[in-house]
């Protein structure tokens, strides 16, 4: 299984890295997001600084859908799909390999959109490490989320606009621990964001199994 | 020996359409097999019943020993499908994406050279991503995966389309070396006349069954046993 997960990744990172979508439009669009919503609160400093965790999650479950329908893009075609198959991967392990690479990417979103939120809302973080382990459990959460309703919604002519429908609403607890635990990160430290990063850890570990166990069955049907 | 493709009254079922309704077919190692028939006669679903990628609904469908009701995940690692589209990566290049393949198949990645260049797929051509090579060379790459995988069934839609001659009679030579080599070869086909030289069993397909199944052209080294 985690042979086909390494080699997997290190398939949709290559094409990411030649075909350079996530640089010129995923990321572009991140941080769109954040101009304009400093830009819809106007100049007050505090007003920005209060609401930065909540948009700095919004920003970030945004760009996961559109890093989930790129997810399962890089699949190919139907043909390549239905050759991929003959080649008799692990679907476990494909699972992974997706969920592993979309995990790299949106851990680079999350960094460029760590610096945006310092820079354009002026915030000031106190514990590093509750916003680390935050933004690194719901990058695998998210991930998780992704490629297994990338392949739920599969061949859909209706994906680019299912997908969202989707995804958004299971994602909504990461959206509310991610929110918690960035605020307790830019107030208090730890304590109240050490039970928030650990919903992010059961959302991730429940969303990465349900992955490993139906990934298959998604792909066959 | 029981016939290393049996099929018996095989159905296939897609959506609430019967696209293979009752197909009678059996094929032994080393030989190859045209397939012919109109549009929407089930060619092309003969063969993705072949590989394993559709569930068969009704009668008997067992090749290499697998039944396709119950191990059809376990036959895929033994087949090759070369469809209209090669199924390659468009992204990467044409070694890369039989790199891939070869590790995904656990093979020997060092196959994926020699296989190109027997195709000719080679210098410029591959450092060149699959999407930007021209119909006929991405056919090459899907020919040159089939050559390293070395499969035990090669399974080809349309496989002289897009290709230009001196790839013609390269295929045909790709062929009778599977064939001499044991592998079963099913090409479906709308130019007889390409396909019927390099078969050994000609079979006419119509609404979704066999409706006529004769001796091609092609002298088998071993005796061909068919229904």
């Amino acid at each position: 299984m985690w042979r086909d997960a390494w080699l997997v990744a290190g398939r949709d990172l290559r094409i990411e890295a030649r075909s350079r979508v996530a640089l010129w439009q995923v990321l572009p669009f991140a941080i769109l997001v954040l101009f304009l919503f400093a830009f819809s609160f106007g100049p007050q400093r505090s007003q920005l600084a209060n609401s930065a965790p909540g948009l700095f999650w919004l920003a970030l479950l945004f760009s996961t859908v559109l890093f989930a329908q790129r997810s399962r893009a890089l699949e190919g075609s139907p043909a390549t799909r239905e050759s991929t198959r003959l080649l008799g991967l692990d679907p476990a392990g494909v699972f992974l390999g997706k969920m592993m690479a979309l995990s790299v990417e949106l851990v680079l979103l999350e960094i460029l959109l760590i610096l945006g939120v310092i820079f354009l809302f002026h915030v000031v973080v106190v514990s590093w490490l509750i916003l680390v382990s935050s933004c690194l459990l719901a990058a695998l959460g998210l991930s998780a989320v992704s490629v297994l309703y990338g392949a739920l919604s599969g061949e859909s002519r209706m994906r680019a606009t299912l997908l969202p429908v989707l995804m958004l609403p299971i994602a909504a607890p990461v959206l509310i621990a991610g929110v918690r635990s960035f605020q307790a990160a830019l107030e208090h430290g730890a304590g109240l964001g050490g039970r928030w990063v650990g919903v992010l850890a059961v959302f991730s570990v429940v969303y990465s199994a349900l992955g490993i166990g139906l990934y298959g069955a998604l792909e066959e049907n | 020996m029981a016939p290393a493709i049996h099929l018996r009254s095989a159905v296939v079922v897609v959506g609430r359409f019967p696209v293979l309704a009752g197909v009678d077919l059996d094929l032994d190692e080393g030989s190859v097999s045209a397939v012919l028939g109109a549009n929407g006669a089930g060619k092309t679903s003969l063969l993705r019943l072949l590989a394993g990628l559709v569930p068969v609904e009704g009668g008997q469908a067992t090749i290499l020993g697998h039944d396709l009701g119950t191990e059809r995940q376990a036959l895929r690692h033994h087949v090759g499908l070369l469809g209209h589209d090669a199924g390659m990566y468009e992204e990467l290049f044409p070694k890369e994406n039989l790199v891939f393949a070869l590790r995904a198949a656990r093979l020997d990645p060092t196959r994926a050279e020699p296989a190109l260049e027997r195709v000719g797929i080679q210098g410029r051509l591959a450092r060149t991503p699959m999407g930007q090579l021209s119909a006929g060379q991405q056919r090459r790459v899907g020919l040159a995966l089939l050559l390293a995988r070395r499969p035990q069934v090669w399974l080809l839609d349309e496989p002289h389309a897009a290709l230009d001659s001196e790839a013609r009679t390269l295929l045909g030579e790709l062929v009778e070396e599977a064939a001499v080599g044991g592998a079963i070869v099913v090409a479906t086909s709308h130019e007889p006349n390409l396909v019927l030289p390099m078969a050994d069993r000609v079979i006419t397909m119509a609404g979704g069954v066999v409706i006529d199944n004769q001796p091609g052209l092609r002298k088998p080294p071993g005796a061909s046993h068919v229904a």
